[in-house]
């Protein structure tokens, strides 16, 4: 039998941060203590970024350059997925370009979705990529928002290239309630961290731990990466103390990203394999009733496995903002005033969305199959010589670089984010079409910047609960 | 081989109803308002109309779509009557189907009415529109001046024109468009208001500030049109006749492809040159005596002015600043102050247009009259600059 491991990952964190200070400030009348946990900044979704953008993302981060023919299936883990009832990871399959072909799952409802998911997926038979992608919400001067960040990391499980091997791995479940979310709820509800860190984390994940090593048949010693993830400040720590591990135990992304819920722990590995020597040993932990333990070692392979932007480049891409009101209107707790133009009715006519599937979810121009002109959208006939739209050749534009010829900043607009940025924007395919522009910083964008295209909510339909996700551009950053 | 309409259709009377906010007044309102006037202008009786055209743009915020709503304002028992809808181009659309009614000899005399009422949406600025179920799929949704606006960068880097320069020539535009308003009656906006005040104002796109944007307006205006040799009959001495009617609508090629600079207004130059063959004009600059041109924004009547061959391209810029196109300049443009000071009520403004290039020829201007024009044109552009419609007609007297 062949053996599965990490052939490929990638991750994505949203570019917009705010400095924790600022938010603790916001709150310094009723809740002067958070002051003293605001350090370093933390990541929000903008208004249109949630768990299935974020997971395309990683996603197109992990696949690189290529296309994924191989994946035969696609996991999509997270607790705060926009859909309850449609599966969010086959809306991520498409735009990150996979083939219908693929088999696709969402996995949701703890905290350790996402090793759960990974375990699944390298205990599995077949190619999968593997996605944990989350945005928690915390409330208003809570700790949590505090702590809280989002972000999304990728897996592209196979037994090709394979640059961390599953050498080892154990799972015990535990009905054991550190927090809770009920389905219809806006946030957690949770227990005393004493509790939860003494009682939870320090026995319950160690039991796991040492079933893997059993697994590997490793010691602890065995181990060079103890990663853990938690929402609690010092849990990792006192886990590694317990069950003596001596090691690096990896940091909590803190600083930049945030406690990134169900995409946390898949964050901090890929994060530890962008230093990985080959040889290493990474122990990796998830926890929620009960918890996952997963024992890799790095292969030679691990270097080349490197992706274009990981979580260092993510980290890097940041875009600084300073207004904590507008992490609270993204993330829909305040409701702000935004005019009779916001009224417009935003349904998506769902027989006219899978009709242009077709071109709207891989972000499809058409090759004129007569003069070779590509063109989007593609209509009936091409736009230059009118040869029929059955002679086009699919040609994405998704991962072509592309460039601002014209741009506006506009203020009249109804947009969640004012303003709102629109121009052409050039593709080195000859291609040429309108885009929104989205994660500009202050200083605006010229004519000539060079683009990358992001797969962003178009629109939202509150009153129905709809979102509509299309392509947007935005400027290629420090990654 | 097709002729075109030259000199086939005349004006037999045309009626405007004051712009504004017409609080007090929906479109049924607006359109008797003009329709009378039209009438007792033409000296002819509601039916002897034998079939009309109804423009209007938006059915969510007017009186819905159809013709009956027309109709039954106006009581046109039991003729044609046809709902036309064309973007901004509407009100032009409406005349170009009279005028092609009575060219093609289906009947002698044909009415177009054009109306919109914009104030009844409970905010400023226009409603965002339905693009189609297709189109709002991926295009984002931008407001008509971040549209418009978006010629400014190119056209600037097209001809090297600086920041500034552009600035007081679109600035100066308004300006002019303000100085027309004081002695037009109808108008929306009739106060003249400085150079400062203009180049100060908040900006709404990029170039684009508060007084570089068309007023948004209720109105309506209309036109009666039979054949010259009716007209005459019906002892009408001095007659303005239809020279050319040409309408442009984009396929495409400036969204979709690199054909396009982005520093002129494609369908304009289609329809120009169509319009000038049409009415056997070969030198616009000199045979052309006045304009009304679509400013829904400054910046488009500056490339409007070299798309049309007022200006040599680049040289918009020159002569705005030079007066060449203010009242008392070679050729004045928005006599009456245009979409700016006129107002726009989007369905009647390709109407109003020709209202007021149809008085200035009939010497019925008042203060604003000009000194014996002959040839006037109108230009309507709906839609945005990459991708909209140009009509233009050419009006003179016979």
């Amino acid at each position: 039998m062949a053996e599965f491991g990490i052939s490929a990952f990638g991750a994505y964190v949203p570019r917009l941060r705010i400095d924790r200070a600022i938010i603790a400030d916001a709150h310094k009348w009723a809740a002067p203590s958070l002051r003293g946990a605001a350090k370093g900044s933390r990541a929000f979704t903008s208004w249109d970024e949630d768990a299935i953008t974020m997971a395309v993302e990683a996603a197109r981060d992990a696949l690189g350059s290529g296309d994924g023919a191989g994946v035969k299936a696609v996991r999509l883990a997270s607790t705060n997925l926009p859909y309850a009832d449609l599966q969010n990871a086959a809306i991520v399959a498409r735009a990150a370009g996979l083939p219908a072909s693929v088999a696709s799952s969402d996995a949701a409802g703890s905290q350790r979705a996402g090793t759960s998911a990974l375990l699944q997926a390298l205990k599995g038979s077949e190619p999968a990529l593997v996605i944990g992608s989350d945005n928690p919400f915390g409330k208003p001067a809570s700790t949590q928002e505090l702590s809280f960040g989002a972000g999304a990391a990728a897996f592209l499980v196979s037994d090709e290239n394979v640059a961390a091997r599953l050498v080892g791995s154990a799972s015990v479940t535990e009905v054991f309630v550190d927090h809770f979310r009920s389905t219809d709820a806006g946030s957690d509800y949770g227990w005393e961290e004493r509790w939860v860190r003494d009682e939870g984390y320090a026995k319950i994940a160690p039991a796991a731990i040492k079933a893997a090593l059993a697994d590997a048949q490793l010691a602890i010693g065995d181990i060079q990466h103890f990663v853990m993830p938690s929402y609690l400040k010092g849990a990792a720590d006192a886990v590694a103390k317990r069950v003596k591990f001596a090691g690096t135990v990896a940091g909590g992304l803190e600083d930049g990203i945030g406690y990134a819920g169900a995409a946390h722990a898949l964050l901090m590995l890929a994060a530890t394999l962008e230093t990985a020597e080959p040889g290493d040993r990474i122990l990796l932990v998830g926890f929620g009733q009960g918890a996952d333990a997963l024992i890799f070692q790095a292969t030679d392979a691990i270097k080349a496995a490197k992706p274009a932007r990981g979580v260092a480049g993510s980290i890097a891409d940041a875009l600084p903002t300073d207004s904590y009101l507008r992490l609270l209107s993204f993330y829909d707790g305040i409701a702000m005033e935004w005019g009779m133009r916001s009224e417009k009715s935003a349904k998506t006519p769902l027989t006219e969305q899978y009709r242009s599937g077709f071109q709207l979810e891989g972000f499809n121009a058409g090759k004129c199959g007569s003069c070779g002109t590509v063109q989007f959208p593609q209509l009936q006939y091409c736009v230059r010589c009118h040869a029929p739209r059955e002679q086009f050749e699919q040609v994405s534009l998704r991962d072509q670089e592309a460039t601002v010829l014209t741009s506006t900043a506009d203020w009249l607009s109804y947009h969640p984010s004012p303003p709102l940025w629109v121009g052409f924007v050039e593709f080195p395919s000859g291609a040429r079409v309108m885009m929104e522009m989205v994660d500009i910083g202050k200083d605006g964008i010229d004519t000539g910047a060079k683009l990358r295209m992001v797969y962003r909510i178009k629109e939202k339909d509150r009153q129905r609960g709809y979102n509509r996700y299309f392509w947007k551009s935005t400027p290629v950053g420090a990654a | 081989m097709a002729t075109g309409i030259k000199d086939k259709v005349a004006i037999l009377g045309m009626g405007c109803s004051k712009f504004g906010e017409r609080w007090d007044a929906g479109s049924p309102e607006l359109m008797k308002e003009a329709f009378e006037e039209a009438l007792a202008d033409a000296g002819i009786e509601r039916k002897q109309i034998e079939a009309a055209w109804f423009g209007c743009w938006g059915d969510g915020i007017n009186v819905g779509n159809s013709s009956i709503p027309a109709a039954m304002a106006l009581r046109l028992e039991g003729i044609p009557v046809s709902r036309v809808e064309n973007m901004c181009a509407t009100g032009t659309e409406a005349l170009r189907g009279a005028a092609y009614a009575v060219a093609s000899g289906a009947v002698d005399i044909a009415l177009a009415i054009g109306a919109e009422k914009l104030k009844d949406t409970g905010f400023g600025g226009l409603p965002p529109p339905f693009k189609g179920t297709f189109n709002d799929m991926w295009m984002p949704m931008g407001s008509a001046p971040a549209g418009f606006a978006q010629l400014a960068p190119y056209y600037r880097a097209k001809y090297g024109t600086s920041k500034e320069d552009l600035k007081k020539a679109i600035s100066h535009i308004s300006w002019k468009s303000h100085q027309n308003g004081q002695y037009s009656p109808k108008a929306h906006f009739q106060k003249a208001v400085s150079m400062e005040t203009i180049m100060n104002a908040p900006m709404i796109s990029d170039p684009l500030g508060l007084f570089d944007c068309s007023g948004v307006s209720d109105g309506s205006a209309c036109a009666i049109v039979t054949t010259p040799e009716i007209a005459r009959a019906m002892g009408k001495t001095d007659l303005v006749t239809i020279k050319a009617l040409q309408l442009s609508t984009s396929s495409g090629r400036e969204t979709q492809t690199n054909d396009w600079d982005g520093s002129y207004v494609a369908n304009t130059r289609v329809a120009a040159a169509r319009a000038y063959k049409e009415a056997g004009i070969s030198d616009p600059k000199k045979e052309v005596s006045l304009s009304e041109v679509h400013d829904c924004f400054s910046i488009t009547e500056l490339v409007t002015m070299e798309d049309l061959g007022f200006s040599d391209d680049g040289r918009a810029v020159f002569d705005i600043l030079d007066g060449r196109y203010d009242r008392d300049g070679a050729m004045p443009c928005q006599i009456d102050g245009g979409l700016k000071c006129f107002g726009h009520p989007i369905g009647a403004s390709g109407l109003r247009m020709a209202y007021e290039v149809y008085n200035q020829l009939l010497g019925r201007a008042g203060e604003r009259q000009l000194a014996s024009p002959s040839v006037g044109l109108t230009h309507n552009l709906g839609g945005v600059p990459y991708q909209g419609i140009a009509a233009i007609s050419i009006l003179g007297l016979h």
